[in-house]
């Protein structure tokens, strides 16, 4: 097995995003003109909307992974990890929304930010998943802790509907979806190309931090499972090897390790 | 079920009744929170009548908080979860005792609470009805909602500080709510109070609706 958590896969992705990501800044940036109202600050909407959208589907992929977790014929230690991974990275990807939503606002509404339904609600579901993380760091048993994330995942995930609808259904300073593709298009042209290859890009980019995290995760289990076992190993082959001369000098260090911890 | 629910009840509200940790702590506690919004405020501005809504209902989540930490500490001692595990209770029936339990003895920091807004901060009620239904809509729900989260962070080692985090943002559309229901019972407000009333007692209904389905589960793990 590789020892880090990238292969040929990743590779590949890794410069596919990297590749599209050029592109939208150089169609963004250069290429796309101006908005009629809005000048050159239309141009955060090639990052904001992906964003969002991404942070939303990560957290659809833990509800989704919770409930096969939770449900006990499709029960398996790879939905756990799967779950947690796609919230580690919907929470990056909420946070970044929020502060890129937070650029956008200031010229556009004359505050960084203003109570309205679809921020408070973001803000909101960034907070909730952010408690979602730290029910994941808890410690003790792994099937204990992932029952515990699934039932949480489920709960904390009702707010992302309720969320993505909130331009729908309450009078929001939050413009409606600019691409709506049951009804309507509100962007035309390569100001449409460049976002929709935005989406593309972010969707690579998330599909690159997920796999990796989702190894990083199964390598975290791997050391939580079998990290006791080695490192007695490790010890018992160092006293009986050839290198018991050295353990009388190792000692002091761990008698002051001790020390220190009888201290605390 | 409900035998189960009346047992678990009365053996967390006789603990209670021994221990006098809710009136000896919790209650002076939520007093002092409402005198600290004072100072913070400053009563001569007048904010503080107007504000008082929304101040009452943030210092009852705070109390909710140790009220739903101490009904699982009590079962951390001696073993008693484990107890309480194989009692072969219904695990719906204990979640509904505890809920319960913790119900009553906010509801009754309510109104030690509600008192001292009345004394402290002013404020004068108009409608009666209204007030009343928001706070026992609000209560079952916080009490609910604290008793799911509760039992999952128990058993944990960070649990007094998990809580306040997965609970809080959580209970968000409660302060809401019950926020703009007691705006209205207060004559601050022309809104229609008793559409907030049905938005509290859905989160209540959901939430008793999930501790029943899910406490078995939750409990067996924690």
């Amino acid at each position: 097995m590789s020892p880090g958590t990238g292969n040929r896969t990743t590779r590949v992705l890794g410069l596919a995003a990297l590749a599209t990501v050029v592109t939208v800044v150089v169609l963004g940036l250069v290429v796309t003109p101006p908005d009629e109202v809005q000048g050159d600050l239309v141009r955060l909407i090639y990052v904001h909307p992906a964003v969002s959208t991404w942070a939303f589907v990560a957290f659809g992929v833990t509800a989704l992974a919770s409930l096969l977790y939770f449900w006990p014929a499709t029960r398996g230690r790879v939905w756990d990890q799967v779950a947690g991974s796609s919230a580690e990275v919907g929470v990056v990807f909420c946070a970044l929304s929020l502060a890129t939503g937070s650029i956008w606002g200031r010229p556009a509404w004359g505050v960084w930010w203003t109570w309205d339904a679809r921020l408070t609600l973001t803000a909101l579901l960034c907070a909730l998943f952010l408690g979602y993380l730290a029910l994941r760091r808890t410690g003790g048993p792994i099937e204990s802790r992932a029952k515990r994330s699934a039932i949480a995942g489920v709960l904390f995930s009702v707010v992302v509907p309720i969320d993505h609808y909130a331009t729908d259904w309450w009078r929001t300073l939050h413009q409606r979806e600019t691409i709506d593709p049951f009804h309507s298009l509100h962007i035309h042209g390569s100001q449409l190309w460049t976002m929709v290859l935005s989406f593309l890009a972010f969707g690579l980019i998330y599909a690159w931090l997920m796999i990796h995290r989702f190894r990083l995760e199964q390598l975290e289990e791997r050391v939580e499972t079998e990290g006791l076992e080695l490192a007695l190993a490790a010890r018992r082959a160092e006293g009986g090897g050839p290198q018991t001369a050295a353990a009388p000098q190792a000692s002091p260090v761990g008698a002051a390790a001790t020390g220190e911890a009888s201290q605390q | 079920m409900w035998r189960d629910a009346v047992l678990v009840a009365g053996k967390d509200l006789r603990i209670e009744a021994r221990s006098r940790v809710t009136i000896n702590q919790v209650a002076p506690f939520g007093v002092i929170v409402l005198v600290l919004f004072a100072f913070a405020l400053d009563p001569d501005r007048g904010f503080l009548s107007t504000a008082a809504p929304g101040l009452f209902w943030v210092a009852v989540l705070f109390c909710s908080l140790l009220g739903v930490q101490r009904s699982f500490a009590v079962e951390t001692a001696d073993g008693a979860r484990d107890g309480l595990r194989l009692s072969g209770l219904d695990p719906a029936g204990i979640f509904l005792g505890k809920a319960a339990a913790v119900a009553l003895q906010l509801g009754a920091l309510e109104v030690l609470l509600g008192i001292g807004i009345a004394v402290l901060y002013g404020t004068t009620v108009q409608g009666v009805g209204l007030l009343l239904a928001a706070a026992v809509a609000a209560t079952i729900g916080l009490a609910a909602c604290g008793t799911v989260y509760g039992v999952l962070s128990a058993g944990l080692r960070v649990r007094e500080t998990l809580l306040p985090l997965l609970l809080l943002p959580v209970v968000a559309p409660v302060l809401v709510g019950a926020t703009r229901a007691w705006e209205v019972a207060f004559g601050q407000s022309l809104d229609d109070g008793w559409k907030w009333v049905t938005l509290l007692a859905v989160f209540a209904v959901v939430y008793v609706t999930l501790g029943i389905l899910a406490f078995g589960a939750l409990l067996e793990e924690s």
